[in-house]
């Protein structure tokens, strides 16, 4: 310390600037400031410029205008007279309609696959195998094809297929009560069940194997049946492992559901690309895409992180 | 898994194989009987389409160009060239990892000068100049158009996901916030938003002298999005490096480029790398939602060839065929980062 002072001549005890670490930082920080500025304002110049060139008036108003398509699935009222705001309205309905069943059906395909992939019983084993590595591996968008083209409209004239009071037929399916779902939709859901599945099968099965053997161990040495043991004794306390990466697959059903356009369903990517098609407001429909879905997937988080602050474990 | 394969020795260990596995309990046996009833039922169903119900002839006349597209067939020995480049590099490489007795530099070090090399000389093969005649990239559909669509968006992906990764680490405030804002936001979109974006609003937002054509949007669209997932696979290697690691490098005296490029990102990208074999994954499915915006890739090309009358309604066949095309990659992959994960 001595020497070191001795050295430095007094008046300038304070280092050089480019020498303090906290001037780069600052300066740095700066930096990305300016360089982030930069392209933006370039990009708004580019843009305004194009925009000008093109004709185009950024603003809202076209909404209120009238939309003079029709829709195939109105879950509320819509006509072709009606705005292009309702008929945006009607594709978010149409889009939460088939993200709130697809996570159900989801869920329930995955717990079973992912249970069966660890039964005692080998065929069963096998099969849920088979199911996991075939659909996971390739394209949803393939299966959506695939179910909707190769499936829904090869299939007979209603009432010839008939299961359990389930009648599936090239009009899609119709459940016991009358309740009547279309092809495009019931191809869509089908397709997004099975291949999100996959991905909750496999998360289910790390979650178990994550549960100490002891635990099952003891649960039956306790008389439990096993299905009880599963119940009461592994499945909750692997919650706990599986809520989380289960939350981004149910993120990742809502983001996919956006792929309706491929079987002719009517979701809201699907009509605001029908509205860009007939207006041309590239900029302003991007803004209705882009903040619909952070909205559905910020809902999404948050439910999930209530849900998940339930099952984790209180520790003392 | 657990099972161990069956010992054949004698009948009474068939039977006790069978008895274990298969009808251990009433509803065990209940469950093999069903599922039997499912394979069997099944089984029989889908061998008699595949043989006897299904017609093949789309595949059959198409094959060409479901594989490569319209690239001109006297140019086909280029594609060649390519694939056993490729072959010769990967074997090579997995040859160099697992039996070269002496190892100047490691396996990932020379992947990684490798690669570029061999990237560009790829593109040059395909698209020609220099010497070769071009072809043009339209030019370029069908499963190789997916292939290159494939790496060449997480090769470019790549380094832009590692900067978001050191930036959402960073300590500094306002370079986290913006990688923060960036990932996330990406995150929450739908991949055919970013893609609509890409062919729509790129046009918008660049000089208007700057005419990309379309397949370079499309790539501009996957690169953006696959950023963003690669950049949060990064972010989880980094969270594994000890700290000690960090404060070494710094006792040595090195600086913060190097402490990152010679000591953080390499045990980094290590740890990762099975995490980045899945991200190409999803991303070589996801390519095929570019048929949703007229680029002619394996699922593009099909539909184009579905949509000529003479092969009207043989959806099946086609989607059937380029299905098992799509898992054999995917599957293959998933396979190896397995075995990357478990050595």
């Amino acid at each position: 310390m001595t020497s070191r002072s001795a050295r430095s001549t007094p008046s300038t005890s304070r280092v050089a600037l480019w020498r303090d670490a906290r001037f780069w930082q600052w300066a740095g920080q700066g930096l990305a400031v300016a360089v982030v500025g930069l392209i933006l304002f370039l990009l708004w110049s580019n843009l305004t410029r194009n925009l000008q060139r093109l004709g185009l008036e950024p603003g809202f108003d076209f909404l209120k205008f009238q939309a003079g398509f029709g829709i195939g699935e109105t879950p509320i009222a819509y006509q072709p007279t009606y705005s292009y705001w309702r008929a945006l309205f009607v594709g978010l309905v149409n889009s939460l309609r088939v993200i709130v069943f697809g996570i159900g059906l989801a869920t329930a395909v995955g717990l079973a696959a992912g249970i069966a992939r660890l039964s005692r019983n080998w065929l069963l084993r096998q099969l849920a195998m088979v199911y996991v590595e075939i659909l996971r591996n390739t394209p949803l968008l393939l299966q959506l094809f695939f179910w909707y083209f190769a499936v829904f409209l090869s299939l007979p004239k209603e009432g010839e297929i008939n299961l359990a009071g389930i009648s599936i037929s090239n009009a899609g399916i119709t459940l016991p009560g009358g309740l009547q779902l279309s092809p495009e939709f019931s191809a869509l859901l089908l397709g997004l069940t099975f291949y999100t599945g996959t991905f909750i099968a496999e998360i289910v099965r790390a979650g178990i194997q994550s549960v100490p053997r002891g635990q099952s161990e003891a649960a039956r040495s306790l008389g439990l049946k096993p299905a009880l043991v599963l119940w009461l004794v592994i499945l909750p306390q692997a919650l706990r492992s599986i809520v989380p990466p289960l939350g981004n697959q149910y993120l990742n059903l809502a983001k996919n559901s956006s792929l309706a356009l491929a079987v002719g369903y009517p979701d809201l990517y699907a009509i605001a690309s029908t509205t860009y098609n007939q207006t041309g407001r590239a900029v302003e429909v991007m803004i209705l895409i882009m903040s619909s879905y952070l909205l559905i997937s910020l809902v999404i988080s948050l439910l999930l992180n209530f849900y998940n602050r339930s099952v984790q474990l209180v520790e003392r | 898994m657990t099972s161990k394969p069956p010992e054949l020795a004698s009948t009474s260990t068939v039977w006790h194989w069978l008895k274990r596995n298969l009808f251990d309990s009433w509803l065990s046996s209940l469950f093999t009987l069903v599922c039997l009833w499912v394979v069997l039922y099944a089984g029989w169903q889908v061998l008699d389409w595949l043989f006897v119900k299904a017609e093949w002839a789309i595949v059959q006349q198409n094959f060409s160009r479901l594989l490569v597209g319209r690239y001109p067939p006297q140019q086909y020995w280029r594609l060649w060239v390519v694939l056993a480049l490729i072959l010769g590099l990967g074997g090579g490489l997995t040859w160099y990892g697992i039996k070269a007795k002496q190892k100047p530099i490691s396996v990932f070090t020379l992947t990684l000068y490798l690669l570029p090399v061999s990237f560009l000389l790829v593109l040059w093969l395909i698209g020609g100049g220099l010497g070769l005649p071009i072809v043009n990239n339209n030019l370029w559909n069908g499963l190789l158009l997916t292939l290159l669509l494939a790496s060449v968006s997480i090769f470019l992906a790549f380094p832009l996901g590692v900067l978001l990764a050191l930036g959402r680490k960073s300590e500094l405030p306002i370079l986290r916030g913006f990688a923060t804002a960036y990932i996330e936001i990406m995150r929450g979109l739908p991949l055919i938003g970013i893609l609509f974006m890409a062919q729509v609003m790129l046009p918008l937002v660049l000089p208007g002298e700057w005419r990309l054509d379309r397949l370079l949007r499309a790539i501009a669209g996957l690169v953006l999005f696959n950023a963003a997932y690669l950049a949060e696979n990064v972010r989880g290697g980094l969270q594994s490096i000890p700290k000690g690691q960090v404060e070494a490098a710094k006792a040595l005296g090195l600086n913060v480029p190097l402490t990152l490029a010679l000591v953080v990102l390499p045990q980094a990208l290590r740890t990762v790398t099975p995490a980045i074999v899945g991200q190409f994954i999803s991303l070589f499915k996801d390519t095929s939602l570019l048929s949703l915006f007229a680029l002619l890739e394996l699922t593009g090309m099909t539909r184009s060839i579905l949509a000529q009358p003479q092969f009207f309604g043989r959806y099946a066949e086609a989607y059937v065929f380029i299905g098992l095309l799509y898992w054999i990659f995917c599957f293959t992959m998933s396979q190896l980062s397995r075995r990357l994960e478990r050595s």
